[in-house]
């Protein structure tokens, strides 16, 4: 059973990281969703799966009598899942923030807007001529139409 | 001696306090200080040259090999000596030069640890404290040549110091540990024993090579000679510091040190010969195309430099006596040709000898004092310069080519030392730009002081003789018998070498103004110099830097990751192959119906996703591969797993969409990029393999057993997993816990601005 | 939302789960559950209440802010772990008293704290972006 569980990873390893290389910023979310499920998959079946009883000492009894699953990765994995949760929201939200701000939610388009920010490595240590981009000087504010989408879809 | 080191560099700490309490008397009280620094090296003399040597030793990185050791001979002694004592000139002079500074404090406090670092250097026994000395020095003589950091010049100039000084002393810093390695001891005394070792050694050359290459670069040799005309953009005091009794000598100290354990072969010969031929050429050839009175001097003192050079490449005794005494007469005059030649630009405004003429009457004794040095600098008796010149010819002359080189080079110095003796003070005023005052004691005070030593000196030879130059035999690592005199008994050939270079220098004067208009004309069609090489590099440098980056970090975050993962798998992947992770794969597929239906699901599940065309389509094959994983934990016996997948897929389908809502709708992507698609597959390819192979390996199943049989007893719980996460790795749940809260804050303060209004 | 099933049957359900997932904080240490499944399970309760009846009711069911769940169950996570000072042992090592029959320890505290904690975070989450 493990050969399939580890094919499984394999899968969605392969499927999340795909989407992580994709433009779309929320493809790369769905990606980094698969990845994370995958590892912690992968985490599970490093311990050794089983389908035997789950890691909890019978009443009475001061250690397991019989073959229990591996507690040790389930701790692990639960807080991974809990943490992996946390790490989504606060990046779908970071998303979502550039979208109502710079108006996309494409990957290049974000890193084409950022790029010469950090320019020239001379030019920004002392003052020169060169004269900030423009979407430093007057952001480009783009909202979408933003109630009337919400409540168009609700 | 370490403590005097010390005491330098708490005086340098102190500085910009201090200074503000005693306002400019602390100029004279730093050079008193470094007199009594000089009389404390000076206490020495009897015992080192009577052959002793004085050694202190502390425990730094023992495990290492590495300890505070000093130690104290001829050699040492001679560069304490200079350094302290023209250092206590210098100190006054800088007091007088740069008066009224607001910054003068600083500027001490850098002179001073310069000062201290340079004392470190040649008091260290230890190659790698040594180094940390070496490159002390660097970085503090990048400061003091970038002082006036408003101009851009200052700033280039100093920045082209340090850059070419470091990187020449990494490239020391790894001879040194080669050197270290093949000996054995970092101890620098302890290497002449092992000479011989040394210079059988494999990596002998590479070695010598490396550690030369800082010796060279730091003495300013052919072809890294261009940075030290460049660091004129230092103040005078500076510069005058710099040229004659630190810095540039460094290189030669170390020539000079590690001779009698690395010299002698005949790689040490043609490196080191060939260098100071070339730069005694070259700064020969340059210093006649001058007009600045401190360039003039730079390159006169690469002409010097190359000189010690080519003398330390010989290495006979004569020709480290001739080094010797030249290093000593050179520190005297330099320092006094810089001092005045400050002084003089200090007082008129300007330093180019073809605007500033008959300033005798106003400047006597700076007159006095030049006249003097560059008596020295020409190589005229009855000067110490004169014997050190005499000296190298003699020294010299087994080697035809550095014989002729010298002489045409001393000549060269001949028509500088006319130059710059001359032209200021005789003649009428042409330009002064500004009303020449006399100058302060401060001012002449080192010029004449150090002027006059080398014409004491060369008047009673027996002074230094008295003193039997101890440093002669540290250099040679053997005694020596040492003796000095003004002229010689009867005409020798040297005596002969130094009438022709007088008359040649003569020559070449006359002619100056036709040959200074011709090197003037040519010169900026021969741009191919090192000089130009190092322009390019630095300006090329950051721009490869840039594309190299743009090429593996990309402009996108795509990109990046892309080559990220790309890399990853491959070289994860080859050494995987390379120890036959992948050989013979153990494979388990005892799978119940329902374990396959659930195992296909998440699959079919994470491809849908892939596959999505809408927002709502991915979310929904999203949760699909969420509860799949959920009811894989189920099937493998982790119910507590099981039950928080469900809960979070629940809540993120919630936040999700909440999220999505505000989204466009997924654009059509380009289409389908076979690239990205080989790296992914290849990612999961390689984990699966690897996988295989981790389970091949027998479980150790200590931690987990050490885990069940204490839940009971010492958690009191009987749920295992949760007992791990509330007891037995509180801490680190805890550290998840902040780690949570941190996000949330995160989300919430990300969408403040609108929520305002509620 | 308008559905009046929804809201009837919410109106059930939030006590219903509230009550689960005390329930199951407090079996967790000796079965499946725990805190971070009680807090997830609470959360999710006030999430749906917050879907049936809008988020301004949602924090009026709740009473306590979101940050405050937080900061509460940080602090009673951290202050579970200062008794081990009273034992001279390291920092969150579990200490436990038996009354009458039953075991109370340290680490249910903590379990509590991570209760709170979780609750307070992923409704910090949704109410933000509901309410953005």
């Amino acid at each position: 059973m493990e050969t399939a569980i580890i094919l499984l990873v394999g899968v969605l390893i392969s499927c999340g990281l795909y989407l992580m290389l994709e433009r779309n910023l929320l493809r790369f979310i769905f990606g980094l969703i698969l990845l994370s499920n995958g590892v912690n998959l992968l985490i599970m079946t490093a311990g050794r799966l089983t389908r035997a009883a789950p890691s909890l000492i019978p009443e009475g009894e001061y250690a397991p009598v019989a073959e229990l699953a591996n507690a040790l990765p389930q701790a692990l994995v639960l807080t991974a899942i809990v943490i992996g949760f946390g790490l989504t929201v606060f990046a779908l939200v970071l998303i979502l923030r550039a979208y109502e701000r710079l108006g996309t939610t494409d990957g290049d388009e974000l890193s084409q807007m950022i790029e010469g920010e950090d320019g020239d490595d001379t030019s920004s240590k002392f003052p020169s001529s060169q004269q900030a981009p423009d979407y430093i000087r007057e952001p480009k504010i783009n909202p979408p139409v933003l109630s009337q989408v919400r409540e168009s879809k609700l | 001696m370490f403590l005097g080191v010390l005491l330098v560099f708490l005086l340098a700490f102190t500085s910009p306090f201090v200074i503000r309490i005693l306002g400019i008397r602390y100029a004279w009280f730093l050079g008193l200080a470094a007199f009594g620094l000089t009389v404390y090296f000076a206490s020495f003399l009897p015992a080192v040259s009577n052959g002793a040597i004085v050694t202190e030793q502390f425990a730094w990185l023992p495990s290492l090999g590495i300890n505070l050791s000093f130690h104290l001979d001829g050699l040492s002694l001679l560069f304490a000596l200079l350094i302290s004592f023209v250092g206590g000139f210098i100190m006054i002079y800088a007091g007088g030069y740069l008066k009224g500074d607001q910054t003068l404090g600083q500027f001490y406090l850098i002179l001073l640890s310069f000062m201290a670092a340079m004392l470190g250097l040649v008091l260290s026994d230890n190659l790698i404290v040594m180094f940390i000395f070496w490159e002390l020095t660097s970085l503090t003589s990048y400061f003091l040549v970038a002082y006036k950091h408003s101009y851009e010049s200052s700033r280039n100039s100093a920045l082209q110091a340090l850059l070419v000084t470091g990187s020449g002393g990494l490239a020391m810093l790894a001879g040194f540990l080669l050197l270290g390695n093949i000996a054995g001891s970092y101890q620098i005394s302890a290497l002449v024993a092992q000479a011989e070792l040394i210079q059988s050694s494999n990596l002998f050359a590479p070695m010598l090579i490396l550690v030369l290459l800082g010796a060279l670069t730091k003495s300013a040799q052919f072809p890294f000679h261009f940075w030290l005309p460049n660091a004129m953009a230092a103040p005078t005091p500076v510069s005058a510091y710099l040229h004659s009794a630190t810095m540039v000598k460094a290189g030669i100290y170390l020539m000079a040190r590690l001779n009698p354990a690395l010299g002698g072969g005949s790689l040490w010969f043609w490196l080191l010969g060939i260098a100071g031929a070339l730069t005694v050429l070259s700064a020969g050839i340059l210093a006649l195309k001058q007009t600045d009175l401190k360039k003039l001097l730079a390159y006169s003192t690469l002409v010097a430099l190359g000189m010690l050079t080519m003398l330390l490449a010989v290495g006979t005794s004569a020709a480290v006596k001739a080094a010797m005494v030249f290093l000593l007469a050179h520190s005297l005059y330099k320092a006094a040709l810089f001092m005045a030649a400050g002084t003089i630009d200090h007082q008129t405004g300007s330093r180019d000898i073809r605007e500033i003429a008959g300033l005798r009457k106003a400047l006597p004794v700076t007159a006095l004092a030049i006249l003097l040095a560059s008596m020295s600098l020409a190589g005229l008796p009855p000067k110490l310069g004169f014997i050190g010149k005499e000296l190298a010819y003699e020294a010299l002359i087994v080697q035809p080519f550095f014989l002729v080189a010298a002489v045409l080079a001393n000549a060269a110095m001949l028509v500088v030392a006319v130059l710059v003796a001359i032209r200021p003070f005789w003649g009428r005023t042409l330009k002064a730009p500004r009303a020449v005052k006399g100058a302060p004691l401060s001012l002449y005070l080192g010029p004449i002081v150090l002027a006059s030593l080398g014409l004491i000196f060369a008047i009673f030879p027996d002074l230094i003789e008295l003193s039997k130059l101890p440093a002669v035999a540290a250099v040679l690592g053997k005694p020596y018998e040492f003796s000095l005199y003004l002229f010689p008994s009867s005409f020798t050939a040297a005596l002969w070498l130094s009438i022709i270079t007088v008359i040649l220098g003569l020559g070449l004067y006359l002619i100056w103004p036709r040959v200074f208009a011709l090197l003037n004309r040519i010169s900026p069609q021969l741009d191919i110099g090192p000089a130009k090489a190092y322009a390019l590099f630095i300006t090329y440098l950051p721009k490869a830097a840039k594309a190299a980056t743009k090429l593996i970090q990309g402009e996108t975050l795509r990109r990046n990751l892309g080559v990220m993962m790309a890399f990853s798998v491959l070289l994860l992947g080859f050494t995987a192959f390379r120890y036959n992770a992948f050989a013979n794969p153990q494979f388990s597929w005892s799978l119940n119906a329902y374990e396959l239906f659930v195992v296909l699901l998440c699959a079919a599940g994470a491809v849908a996703t892939v596959l999505a065309r809408t927002k709502l389509m991915a979310v929904t094959a999203l949760s699909v591969v969420g509860f799949s994983v959920a009811l894989c934990f189920i099937l493998f016996a982790a119910p507590d797993l099981a039950i928080t997948q469900f809960m979070v897929e629940t809540l993120l389908v919630i936040i999700v969409v909440l999220v999505m809502i505000r989204l466009p709708e997924l654009r059509r992507e380009r289409s389908f990029s076979f690239l990205n698609a080989v790296i992914a597959v290849g990612a999961g390819a390689l984990i699966t393999g690897l996988m295989l192979s981790v389970l091949n390996n027998p479980f150790n199943p200590a931690l987990t057993q050490f885990f069940e049989a204490e839940s009971v007893p010492g958690g009191f719980g009987r749920n295992i997993v949760n007992v791990i996460l509330v007891d037995f790795r509180a801490i680190d749940t805890l550290g998840e816990i902040v780690v949570l809260a941190v996000a949330a804050l995160g989300v919430m303060s990300l969408l403040r601005p609108k929520k305002e209004k509620s | 939302m308008n559905s009046v099933i929804l809201k009837t049957g919410t109106r059930l359900l939030l006590a219903l789960l509230l009550l689960l997932s005390v329930f199951l904080l407090l079996r967790g240490h000796n079965m499946p559950g725990g805190g971070f499944i009680g807090g997830l399970v609470a959360a999710a309760a006030f999430a749906l209440y917050g879907i049936a009846f809008g988020v301004e009711a949602a924090r009026y069911v709740l009473r306590l802010s979101p940050q405050q769940l937080i900061g509460t169950g940080l602090i009673i996570a951290i202050i579970s772990g200062f008794f081990a000072l009273f034992s001279n042992t390291s920092f969150l090592t579990g200490q436990w008293i038996t009354l009458a029959n039953l075991k109370l320890g340290t680490p249910l505290l903590f379990d509590v704290g991570v209760y709170f904690l979780v609750i307070g975070v992923v409704l910090m989450m949704i109410f933000a972006l509901e309410s953005a």
